[in-house]
């Protein structure tokens, strides 16, 4: 039975992550992320399911445990924010390479160094780019609210076990802690060991039977052509993704003559910045990236092609901005706005951004006494 | 007698170990490695555990290990195995999990997961090859480098003034709570070969009792990152590795010698 509860971001994320049945957590604690582990180890999850859970030294044990209990075709995952997911990059490299299925969790806050503990959207280049050393890539989940982070859990492994291959989940500070309603989904049996081994027997680590070669899991070929050929099949895995999963929501877009974009916390900030603008007569909408890789190119091409100008909306000094520029091909000007530092913006601070670097962008130095406020 | 006589089974005192794969050793010739593999394998094989065995392999010269052992191996990110392993034996208990690690591996980048699945008492198997030094990138210094031992980032010996004295990891390891067996053996010699094999035996055995971290130090060689003989490197390990890095049982039962 699905059932309706308040919690915390983070909490929500945790109490999902039980619920379907996920075989092992390990983490070590950083704010904002904190509660998720906290609520992992509040819940005696090797009673309520033989979920293990385990704080580890360091993000890095962390992130190798991940990498090992993956190997075995177990359903594992991590969480962590900025600092310590910069420490886990090795791993998550490893991960993509060795072709593990896991999920990763940034509940992102300000950057960089120690930075701050407030809010933030500034991982986002190590979020999409590959983040770790070599040719590989993350599919990015971006949650835009509690409910988000918890359907995204069961979302997240189903493509991680579809394609073998990490997936984030890129939080922020904002959607991690923040309470809101939400509705879990009824408690899913783990899979037996048997069922791991009939799941994943034909690649995982789980013991060798006399049926079968060995499995060996590993992301070392050093022979230039095998490593070649396992780069091009890793291209080939994102090249499905782009095809079959990506994710995103178009609010207002049909009439829009400008656009916002904008993801995770921002994109609900951003949504209340287009009520206004509609409700003073000016249309504005909003593509809401729900996966960050893929990304809404196709769409965003297709955007620049009916609005007059964009408004890429971040928590950074201006990160996403470069992909929508480059899904665009500079069609339309493409303009950032940001707060940085755990500040959030207002939806009228994005409304004015809006205003001076699109609407009135190239026409204010014609009519520079125009004097069309939308706030 | 023809040959064929000779070679029937029962007069058999020497084959290739089952569980090593039929692929040529890349180590060395004189190599310790090789010699802790067939151990490694020979008592998974006698235990009649392979089904249930999961190795973990490390990087440095036996980042292959995975091609001589055949059986399920994870190869781990430099010194990282003892969290991999970690987390295989936590996700699959009944299971026989072990790292094969060197010492630039478990006693320099990865010092902190050793320590810590030792702390914890992990229900694992760490196996460690100390030969001083970093083999696999050419001969660097390693933690466990001895003092006035040349290497190519040492060229005029370790200092211990700025470089500080090599590190006792078995030592170190031993006085945790969470280790079960810790032990220090050689495979150089026979005598030493059957020793080794015995310890690896009996810290196999040890992950049915499940109360801790079974810990077996091989002090070996590297005669090209020594540059010398294999010969003259088991000499040297003897005068100079043994006195600094003395074999034996260190920890039985989870009790200190
Ligand atoms: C993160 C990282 N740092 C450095 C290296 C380079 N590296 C590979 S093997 C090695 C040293 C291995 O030495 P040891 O563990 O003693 O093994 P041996 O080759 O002597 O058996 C180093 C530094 C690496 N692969 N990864
Ligand atoms: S370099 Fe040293 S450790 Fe590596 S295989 Fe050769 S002798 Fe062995
Ligand atoms: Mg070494």
């Amino acid at each position: 039975m699905s059932e309706l509860k308040l919690m915390k971001g983070n909490e929500a994320l945790a109490e999902a992550a039980i619920r379907a049945g996920v075989d092992a957590y390990f983490g070590y604690p950083i704010t904002p992320q904190t509660e998720l582990i906290e609520y992992l180890m509040s819940q005696k999850t090797e009673e309520r399911t033989g979920m293990v859970c385990l704080q580890a030294e360091s993000e890095i044990a962390a992130i190798n445990m991940v990498y090992g209990a993956a190997s075995t075709g177990k359903k594992v995952f991590t969480s962590s924010s900025s600092p310590g997911v910069s420490l886990k990059q090795e791993g998550i490299s490893y991960i993509a390479g060795a072709e593990l299925p896991a999920v990763i969790v940034n509940v992102v806050r300000g950057g960089p160094g120690l930075g701050t503990i407030q809010p933030s959207q500034a991982d986002y280049f190590q979020s999409v780019k590959g983040g770790g050393h070599g040719d590989y890539k993350l599919y990015v989940l971006a949650p835009s609210s509690v409910q988000e982070m918890s359907d995204f859990v069961e979302d997240a492994f189903d493509i991680a076990f579809k394609y073998n291959a990490p997936v984030l989940i890129l939080s922020d500070g904002l959607i991690g802690q923040m309470m809101e309603k939400v509705e879990l989904k009824p408690q899913q049996k783990r899979r037996t060991d048997a069922e791991v081994i009939a799941q994943c027997g034909s690649w995982a680590t789980t013991g060798k039977t006399k049926d079968r070669e060995r499995n060996i899991i590993t992301s070392l070929d050093l022979q230039s052509e095998k490593m070649e050929a396992r780069v091009h099949r890793l291209l080939k895995k994102y090249e499905q993704m782009e095809k079959e999963d990506l994710r995103f929501e178009k609010i207002n877009c049909d009439d829009a003559e400008y656009l916002i974009v904008a993801y995770g916390s921002s994109a609900r900030i951003a949504q209340k910045a287009v009520e206004i603008a509609r409700s003073k007569g000016v249309k504005v909408g909003l593509l809401r990236p729900i996966t960050l890789f893929p990304f809404p190119k196709k769409q965003l091409f297709d955007l620049a092609d009916q609005v007059k100008g964009i408004l890429s909306v971040e928590l950074n000094a201006g990160q996403m901005v470069e992909d929508v520029k480059l899904s665009t091909e500079f069609k339309v000007p493409v303009e950032h706005f940001g707060r940085t530092g755990g500040i959030i913006h207002t939806p009228e601070e994005i409304l004015e951004a809006l205003e001076q670097k699109i609407i009135n962008n190239g026409s204010i130095r014609h009519h520079k006494t125009r004097e069309s406020s939308i706030l | 007698m023809e040959v064929l006589d000779i070679i029937k089974p029962e007069n058999q005192v020497f084959c290739k170990t089952k569980l090593m794969t039929n692929a040529a050793l890349s180590y060395c010739p004189g190599c310790g490695h090789g010699t802790a593999h067939n151990l490694t394998m020979e008592v998974i094989d006698e235990m009649g555990i392979a089904e249930d065995t999961i190795g973990v392999a490390p990087v440095g010269c036996s980042v292959l290990a995975y091609d001589f052992m055949n059986i399920d191996m994870t190869q781990a990110a430099h010194g990282r195995a003892p969290a991999v392993a970690t987390a295989i034996a936590r996700t699959w208990p009944e299971k026989y999990v072990f790292t094969y690690q060197g010492d630039g591996d478990l006693a320099a980048i990865g010092t902190a997961e050793t320590i810590h699945a030792c702390n914890r008492g992990e229900n694992i198997v760490i196996i460690f090859v100390n030969n001083g030094i970093y083999g696999m990138t050419g001969g660097q210094m390693a933690p466990t480098t001895l003092p006035g031992m040349k290497s190519t980032t040492s060229p005029f010996g370790r200092d211990v003034k700025t470089m500080g004295s090599p590190i006792k990891m078995t030592e170190l390891v031993a006085q945790l709570p969470g280790t079960y067996y810790v032990t220090r053996q050689s495979v150089h010699t026979h005598k030493n070969v059957r020793k080794a094999k015995k310890a690896i035996k009996k810290a196999f055995e040890n992950i049915k009792l499940k109360k801790g971290i079974s810990f077996v130090e091989i002090v070996s060689n590297c005669n090209s990152g020594w540059k010398m003989t294999p010969n003259d490197a088991n000499k040297w390990m003897e005068d100079n590795m043994f006195p600094y890095y003395p074999l034996g049982d260190i920890k039985v039962n989870g009790k200190l010698k």
